[in-house]
């Protein structure tokens, strides 16, 4: 049961690895081989920085698009992806112009725009999680958000399973399948985050 | 709710060891740092906060070596700052397993500094820090810990690092620092009033109302403090328990 956490210079992947393995997981690559990827049981995308640059950095590396739409979409291993990586999931992202996502989930990915410079951005620091539907993955909690922009949900389908809040809805996770996305980072939120990761180490969508 | 006020403890570390500070108990070894760290973590800190006073050039290797360590066993947000003075000093730190990097006198230096790490690595994780006394009816920018005055106005800088794509101001009053006489409010509100960014409070916290009126009155987003958690005067749940009680949203306390 190998997990490939994708190494594509856009992570906090230390973090990530970290956290994986205090859930349990023994068996572990972090890869920026696309034959790793195209072999693995489970696949974490995690992603720190900018929309733009992490797509064209996903896509420089040879063979990963391919192996991710096979394993994921083809194959249906269970997917997560996290921050960046869980906005990559969708259509598009409009940080710094516009740049196609992988397109596995429809909408777009916007900043944020408070009304009032009393609500920051980036929203960072501990926040809810609700839930919009049930998901074996979600349970209500707190979990530490780090971003400025987010997914919107323009086909207003039921892929958004939780929210939190920003002076206003923020999308907090999408999921389709055997492919689920977090924007906060479940690797530094503690209890939280760690019993998330030991829920997607044992998922079998 | 809404995205909650936090509480992080601030560990000044010289040459690998935790050098201000340390009264937990119940740690094999109080000074190091990821012993207090992985403390902090199972007390709830809303994040961790490393100073590496020491940072020597040839202790840049001690301060790596620190932060994966803690990675390893921290499942919060880690800042490290002290003695980063370009973008590939940053990005040692972030291979290492920080979270986010504060740039000090760098960033007094050549402010641009700020803009490379956000550009190469993302605003979120880029920290601007800012040293400053009160000089007549405004703040200056101080460096050396708070002994050699800049001439540059301190909100101007401050905001001029939110500008350059800081995703954080680390706003530390130099008059205050280590007196326990509190925030100076007036400076943190002038800066957390005028900038889109959250502002994190630090200097001069002698109790819990202290970290009260860092929110409430200073408009920060986060309240930094060293001496009241490592003396054992306040824990974690008791400043998240005060700022409760004052109205400002914090995390649900830990249940066992």
């Amino acid at each position: 049961m190998t997990l490939a956490l994708i190494d594509y210079g856009a992570g906090n992947l230390r973090s990530v690895e970290n956290a994986l393995r205090t859930a349990g997981c023994d068996d572990l690559a972090v890869t920026a081989d696309a034959d790793v990827v195209a072999r693995a049981d489970r696949i974490v995308l995690p992603g720190v920085g900018a929309f733009g640059a992490c797509a064209d950095a996903l896509r420089g590396v040879d063979g990963m698009i391919a192996a991710l739409e096979r394993r994921v979409r083809g194959d249906g291993v269970p997917f997560l992806g996290i921050c960046v990586g869980m906005q990559l999931m969708a259509t598009a992202g409009e940080e710094l112009g516009i740049h196609d996502g992988l397109g596995w989930i429809v909408g777009c990915v916007r900043r944020i725009e408070p009304a009032t410079i009393a609500t920051k951005v980036p929203h960072m620091g501990w926040n809810d999680v609700v839930p919009t539907r049930a998901h074996p993955l979600i349970e209500p909690g707190e979990a530490y958000f780090l971003h400025s922009y987010a997914f919107e949900d323009d086909a207003a389908g039921d892929d958004v399973i939780a929210t939190t809040n920003h002076a206003g809805p923020v999308t907090a996770a999408i999921a389709r399948d055997n492919m689920i996305g977090v924007q906060f980072h479940p690797e530094k939120s503690q209890r939280y985050g760690l019993a998330l990761l030991e829920r997607f180490l044992a998922w079998r969508p | 709710m809404t995205v909650r006020a936090r509480v992080i403890p601030c560990l000044d570390v010289a040459n690998g060891r935790v050098v201000k500070g340390v009264n937990f108990v119940d740690l094999i070894d109080a000074g190091d740092p990821v012993e207090q760290a992985r403390a902090y973590d199972a007390a709830g800190a809303d994040e961790l906060c490393f100073l590496d006073i020491g940072a020597s050039h040839e202790g840049r290797d001690t301060i790596l070596d620190v932060v994966a360590r803690t990675a390893a066993v921290c499942f919060m947000p880690l800042t490290v700052g002290g003695g980063v003075r370009t973008a590939d000093d940053a990005r040692a730190l972030l291979l290492a397993g920080a979270d986010k990097i504060a740039v000090n006198s760098a960033a007094v230096a050549r402010p641009e500094i700020v803009a490379d790490i956000a550009e190469r690595f993302g605003s979120q994780c880029c920290v601007a820090s800012v040293d400053a006394r009160r000089v007549g009816d405004h703040w200056e920018v101080f460096t050396h810990g708070g002994r050699r005055a800049t001439g540059i106005d301190a909100v101007a800088h401050a905001l001029r690092l939110a500008e350059l794509g800081a995703g954080e101001l680390l706003v530390t009053s130099m008059d205050r620092d280590g007196t326990r006489d509190g925030y100076d409010l007036a400076l943190i509100r002038a800066i957390a009033d005028q900038v889109e960014i959250p502002v994190v409070a630090s200097g001069g916290v002698g109790g819990l109302d202290d970290l009260i009126a860092g929110i409430r009155d200073g408009h920060a987003s986060a309240v930094l403090a060293a001496s009241i958690f490592h003396f054992g005067e306040a824990s974690i749940a008791d400043a998240h328990a005060a700022l409760a009680a004052a109205g400002i949203p914090v995390r649900t306390p830990l249940q066992d």
